[in-house]
Order: structure tokens, then C-alpha cells, then sequence
């Protein structure tokens, strides 16, 4: 069994660059921070911040204006809820769903929980 | 502030240390022989090697204060050790120990700067105010972690081409450290070569573009954290899970941190350094050399 697997440090940057998209800490058309300011945040080298902006201008997430900056794409908030989405369904759903029966527990506990954290809420 | 996304650049050799062969006395055995390495711009190496496998050494040599006996080391395609001014003017080295002058640091920089036709007060002031130390600082009265940051403050506000750094984080407690990183993170520009020696790798670990791992004057490994990355994975595994793709793994509390070759469809995983470093020494690891 593999205890741990840590993502790539530019994968990970890229998450916490999309969980702020999602949160509307950056909204749509609006600047996000520099590979500089990044780089200065998590502490990391300049170059993983650019593997970083690759990735997320490969996904359309971000887009580069030339000399004035990087900006959240248009649509950038829909495409990361589908794309956490389909991850969650991959992954997290699959091992929750193996736990449950590890456990013994049914469904009707989980629909239950779900009514009562909604209600908390 | 520059926002420019990764574009192909012409890649030119800018340290290239030739087949030399150093000595402390003609009696002593050579700290290196017939060695050869090329630096290149715009990256950070990470030069780690155990004690005594010649680090501090190699700094000096690759500034021009110690001189081959055999071999030519060139920085920007001249001999470094002709101390030319040129060359001089872009190079600069932060020793492990070092004493400052008894003046103010306000002094110590208008009496040092002119030598540095590049030097930026825009970083200065940025350095200092990370590292919250005043700028009229007296040198003589700052302690010895102090005194490592204002000297790093300069030497990053120097803005050559070439920075040397000797065990940099020795004697910076932890927030300090962490200002180090930040330091760094935000001062290297496209046009700097920074190499930094040190034994303190999980402060160093995730600003690192090269790791260079010295062993009995010969480098152990030469490579890139990107080519690493891509050849390796690093994970902490139960027993069961050691299977034939594992290369090195150590006892953890939290299981055994390994060392795997990375199959095509498995994701990256960050570079544990210290990981890496004692597989180095067990086991001959082939990573591609910079291309």
C-alpha cells in the first residue's frame, strides 16, 4: 500500500490557484498574482510557478496578456467545478464508497448525515 | 514586473570548468581531478556533497580565489582566474564565516556598491524589510544570524550574474529560513546563476532548478529537478508495497519513504531531497544529464 503520494509542487500550486478562482477570490477577467508573487508565497523557485501557468494555460484556466499580466479566463470557475468533479467521481467517491462497506454501513446513514449537516448548515 | 510565460531560449554554457585537477599542498591528495562542470543561466543549483567532498572548494575555485593546478575554469568565456574586472564585477560569494567591518550597513554598502555597476537599492530595501533588519544596522552589533542577512541582502542587491552562497541558512532560526526562501524566490531574475552549497536540504528543496552531488572529487549525480521529477517517484510505502520498481527506500515512522523508477501514466511527485541524496550514496542513479 502506498501511504502517501504527494502531488508535484506545480500541480499542487495550480490547485490552490484554482481553489481561489473558485472562490471568487479571482474572479473572471481579473489579474491573478505573478509567477514572482507566488513564487514568494509558497516559497518555491520562479520556474515551478511557470510550469505552473502552463498548466493552467493549457486548460484554459488562465490567459497572458503580454507586459501586463496573467488573467483568469472567462469560464474559468465551470471548467474547474467539471474537472473536480469528474476527479472527485474517480477517486475520492470510489474510496468513500469502499469504506462505507468496510464498515458496514449503509446508504440510509449517509442520506442521513447529508439531512443533518444540511440543517446545520 | 515581468510576466513573461516560459519561451525557448539559446542555451549557452556560462561557468565551464575544464578538466582541472587542485590541491591544498603538493604533499595532500587531490580534491579534484580531471573534473569537468558546465553552469548554466538562470538557474539555482543545489551543490550538496557529504563533508569534506570539496563544496566550499569549488566555490572558491569557481570565483578565482583558489587557482587549479591543472584545468582553466571560465566564467562568460573568460579564465577566472585572471581576476578581470569585467568578470569580477558579476560574480560575488557569501562564505559559510565571514566577519563585517565595525560601521553601519548604510557605510558598508556605500563603500562596497561601486564595484557593482548593476546593484539595485530597489532589492536592497526589499531584502532588508523581509528580513526586518534597519538599513543604519551597526554590523558590529548584529548577531551572527543578523550579519548573514544583511551580507545576503547586499549580495542579492549586487544583482551579478553569478551568487555563490556557502551554507547560507547555517545560524538562521526558522522564520528566518523562511525569509531566505522568499528572499530568493523573488530576486532571482532570468539573467542569474545562484548555486548554493549547503547540507541543509529541506530548506533549500523546493527553490532548486539542479541538484550537483559531490562525491571523492567526481560528481555523484548531475541533474535536473525536472528530469528528476520525470524519472522518479518519491512516496512512502507499507512492506508489501516494495516491489521490484523500488531502487532505495528507508525505515520512517510514517513507512518507508522510496525511491521508484516513475511509470508513464503515474503523476509526478515532488523531489525529496534528502531521499535522494542517501540513494545517491547507495546506488548509481542515472538521471539524464542537463541538456
Amino acid at each position: 500500500m502506498i501511504y502517501q503520494n504527494e502531488r508535484a509542487i506545480y500541480v499542487k500550486i495550480a490547485d490552490r490557484v484554482c481553489d481561489d478562482i473558485l472562490s471568487g477570490k479571482y474572479q473572471e477577467d481579473e489579474r491573478v498574482p505573478s509567477v514572482r508573487e507566488l513564487a514568494a508565497e509558497y516559497e518555491v523557485n520562479t520556474n515551478t510557478v511557470l510550469r505552473t501557468f502552463d498548466i493552467l494555460q493549457r486548460d484554459d484556466i488562465i490567459y497572458q496578456r503580454r507586459g501586463i499580466g496573467v488573467f483568469v479566463s472567462p469560464g474559468a470557475r465551470h471548467k474547474i467545478r467539471i474537472a473536480r468533479k469528474q476527479e472527485f467521481r474517480k477517486h475520492e467517491l470510489p474510496e468513500f464508497l469502499r469504506r462505507l462497506r468496510l464498515l458496514d454501513m449503509t446508504i440510509d446513514d449517509v442520506v442521513k448525515a447529508w439531512k443533518n449537516n444540511k440543517r446545520e448548515q | 514586473m515581468s510576466y513573461i510565460l516560459r519561451t525557448p531560449k539559446r542555451k549557452t554554457n556560462m561557468i565551464d570548468v575544464q578538466n582541472i585537477t587542485f590541491r591544498y599542498s603538493s604533499k595532500s591528495e587531490p580534491v579534484f581531478h580531471n573534473f569537468c562542470l558546465q553552469l548554466e543561466q538562470n538557474k539555482v543549483y543545489g551543490l550538496l556533497g557529504e563533508n569534506g567532498t570539496g563544496k566550499s572548494t569549488l566555490l572558491y575555485l569557481l570565483m578565482g580565489l583558489l587557482r587549479p593546478e591543472e584545468g582553466i575554469i571560465t566564467v562568460d568565456n573568460a579564465d577566472v582566474s585572471q581576476r578581470k574586472r569585467a568578470t569580477l564585477q558579476q560574480m560575488y560569494i557569501v562564505p559559510e564565516e565571514f566577519d563585517l567591518p565595525q560601521m553601519r550597513f548604510t557605510d558598508y554598502v556605500a563603500t562596497y556598491r561601486p564595484f557593482y555597476p548593476a546593484f539595485s537599492d530597489d532589492i536592497l530595501h526589499r531584502c532588508m524589510d523581509e528580513f526586518h533588519l534597519p538599513l543604519d544596522a551597526r554590523l558590529n552589533q548584529l548577531s551572527m544570524g543578523d550579519k548573514k542577512k544583511a551580507l545576503m541582502s547586499f549580495a542579492l542587491a549586487t544583482n551579478v550574474r553569478y551568487l555563490l552562497m556557502d551554507e547560507p541558512t547555517n545560524g538562521l532560526d526558522l522564520p528566518s529560513k523562511k525569509q531566505f526562501r522568499k528572499v530568493i524566490a523573488t530576486t532571482m531574475t532570468e539573467e542569474r546563476t545562484l548555486i548554493i552549497a549547503t547540507h541543509q536540504l529541506h530548506d533549500v528543496e523546493a527553490l532548486l532548478d539542479h541538484v550537483l552531488i559531490l562525491q571523492g572529487s567526481k560528481l555523484l549525480l548531475n541533474a535536473s529537478v525536472a528530469d528528476l521529477c520525470e524519472q522518479y517517484t518519491f512516496d512512502v510505502r507499507s512492506n508489501d508495497a516494495l516491489t521490484d520498481d523500488v531502487l532505495y527506500s528507508e525505515r520512517t515512522p510514517q513507512g518507508n519513504a522510496t525511491l521508484s523508477f516513475r511509470q508513464p501514466d503515474d503523476e509526478e511527485t515532488p523531489l525529496n531531497l534528502e531521499l535522494l541524496f542517501n540513494a545517491a550514496h547507495k546506488i548509481s542513479l542515472t538521471a539524464n544529464s542537463p541538456d
